[in-house]
């Protein structure tokens, strides 16, 4: 007969426990999405269209201050940036789905905590978002914009991939949770997606922004995730923050959002 | 022992109270029916059990853990089928099964062997790596079962497990309600509103309506009950529920049945 997994066993067999249920929600989400990998090639064409019609253009107008950079060179990590935003901002309708079906049930009789669920499912979303920033990278090369080969600085532009996709993707989760249905769902993400772009520094420097924008430029998550992979991707350009403040940002408002969702998540069954 | 005891719990939505303190035990091995009209607090009895929703009053203890001070303990020893469906059908029935093995924490070592059995039992190792959307309805909900053995629950709670399946459909799920309590003592708790399934398979049944248990016991003694020769569990039913038959179930649990039974088909 079954004995209860939750042994007097030590803190850190606890912790491995929960990662390791944790790695089983990337495992399943990594294998729904081998099934039908076409979404990923589908939401490559957004970020390629910025690059290759607006960058183009923009790159000839001159309008906007780039300093020592091409504007192509400013623009590839915004769009990396915003194609992570994209992916990860309707990653709630997963656990809408899961819900009108009833797996979320099952999920939530488990002896899995609640944080390790939804780490499961942020993790999941930054796999999606690992393979835009591939695709988006791979184009900066082909576009000629020479962004860094190093393997340090790639690997860096990663780890902000993996972590701006969980933010995004928890918040996404949370609105979710919040208003449970697909029509009120896609109704706020829609909102939502085009202030975070453009209250970021994605397409053009916060310096050249009114300044009753810069406060909501600071207050957005985007501006922190672009800002390191615009200084990882281009080293020559010139950050707003410094890398340690960046990740930390990044690090700490994916906690907390981990932590809102973790006892939002559960009212999903009720 | 009883492996569930349930003490006057009670579930409040708002003013409407669903589920009205209600008391009842489990024994090991035994089988226990939920029966009831649409919105008699059936599900919402299993939920609570299941610590998907707090209780507003009562106590209630599975295998000795306590549902409100020890979730966890509670969610590591029984297995829920939920009366939506639960399989993912863009996986493999393999696959819909590996995900709970882990979440569950059943050794790595045996790992597939307990998925290969547990797909054995239930009739389905043949359909192992076919993605659950090509299964039928019998299929799934063997499936769904299969899920929610792997860890070798102490008990098994099924919320309406046979709802929307043709008779040979339901019939296969009987036959392997009947062999998990034979072959592994598992207790199970099911709510049903079909009196065939409930005269079939429980030990002892109780009737829901309007969130109170209005009469329980073995089925041979509620229908001796009745003073009639030869009544049916349904002159049973009809006697404690029969004006219950519209009991305001909402727009939202109507639609969700009948998705279910359309998805089963």
């Amino acid at each position: 007969m079954a004995t209860p997994s939750l042994p007097a066993a030590g803190f850190g067999r606890r912790i491995a426990t929960q990662l390791d249920r944790t790695f089983a929600i990337v495992d399943y989400e990594v294998r729904k999405l081998r099934r039908d990998p076409s979404e990923l090639l589908l939401r490559a064409v957004q970020p390629a269209l910025w690059l290759l019609v607006f960058g183009e253009v923009f790159t000839q107008v001159h309008v906007i201050p780039t300093g020592n950079l091409t504007y192509l060179q400013f623009l590839a990590p915004g769009v990396l940036s915003q194609s992570v935003l994209f992916i990860a901002i309707f990653y709630g309708i997963a656990s809408i789905r899961e819900r009108e079906l009833g797996i979320i049930y099952k999920f939530l009789v488990s002896p899995a905590s609640r944080i390790s669920l939804v780490t499961g499912k942020a993790l999941s979303a930054s796999v999606r978002g690992l393979s835009q920033a591939t695709i988006v990278y791979l184009l900066a090369v082909a576009l000629g914009v020479h962004p860094s080969l190093d393997p340090l600085d790639i690997l860096g532009v990663l780890v902000a991939v993996v972590l701006g996709a969980s933010l995004f993707a928890t918040l996404s989760m949370i609105i979710a949770s919040l208003v449970k249905t697909q029509e009120r769902f896609l109704g706020i993400g829609q909102l939502l997606t085009m202030p975070l772009f453009f209250a970021s520094s994605a397409i053009y420097p916060i310096s050249i922004m009114p300044t009753w924008l810069r406060p909501i430029a600071y207050a957005n998550p985007l501006t922190y995730l672009v800002d390191a992979v615009r200084k990882l991707m281009i080293p020559a350009s010139t950050s707003v923050f410094p890398l340690g403040v960046d990740f930390a940002v990044l690090l700490g408002a994916t906690i907390v959002l981990i932590l809102v969702e973790s006892r939002l998540y559960p009212r999903m069954a009720q | 022992m009883s492996t569930l005891v349930a003490q006057s719990i009670t579930r409040v939505f708002g003013r409407f109270t669903a589920v009205d303190h209600i008391s009842f035990e489990v024994g090991e091995g035994e089988v226990f029916g939920i029966l009831g009209p649409n919105g008699a607090g059936k599900t919402t009895t299993i939920k609570v059990l299941t610590t998907l929703l707090p209780l507003t009053s009562g106590t209630a203890t599975v295998a000795g853990f306590d549902v409100v001070r020890e979730p966890a303990r509670v969610r590591g020893v029984i297995g829920y089928v939920p009366q939506l469906i639960s399989a993912d059908p863009l996986v493999t029935g393999y696959d819909n099964l590996r995900v709970f093995a882990r979440l569950y924490q059943v050794p790595r070592a045996e790992r597939d062997a307990r998925i290969e059995s547990a797909l054995e039992f239930m009739g389905l190792s043949e359909f192992a790596r076919t993605p659950v959307k090509y299964y039928s309805g019998g299929m799934i909900r063997r499936l769904e079962i299969a899920q929610a053995l792997l860890h070798r629950p102490r008990i098994l709670f099924l919320d309406e497990p046979t709802v929307g399946l043709d008779p040979v459909a339901r019939d296969a799920v009987w036959g392997q309600i009947e062999r998990l309590r034979e072959e592994f003592r598992t207790s199970v708790v099911l709510t049903t509103h079909y009196m065939e399934e409930a005269d079939r398979l429980c030990d002892r049944l109780a009737i829901m309506h309007r969130g109170r248990i209005v009469a329980s016991g073995p089925p041979s003694s509620l229908k001796a009950d009745m003073g009639t020769p030869g009544a049916t569990l349904e002159d049973v039913f009809a006697h404690f529920a029969g004006e219950g038959l519209d009991t305001g179930v909402g727009f939202r649990e109507t639609q969700r049945t009948r998705r279910t039974a359309i998805r089963l088909e």
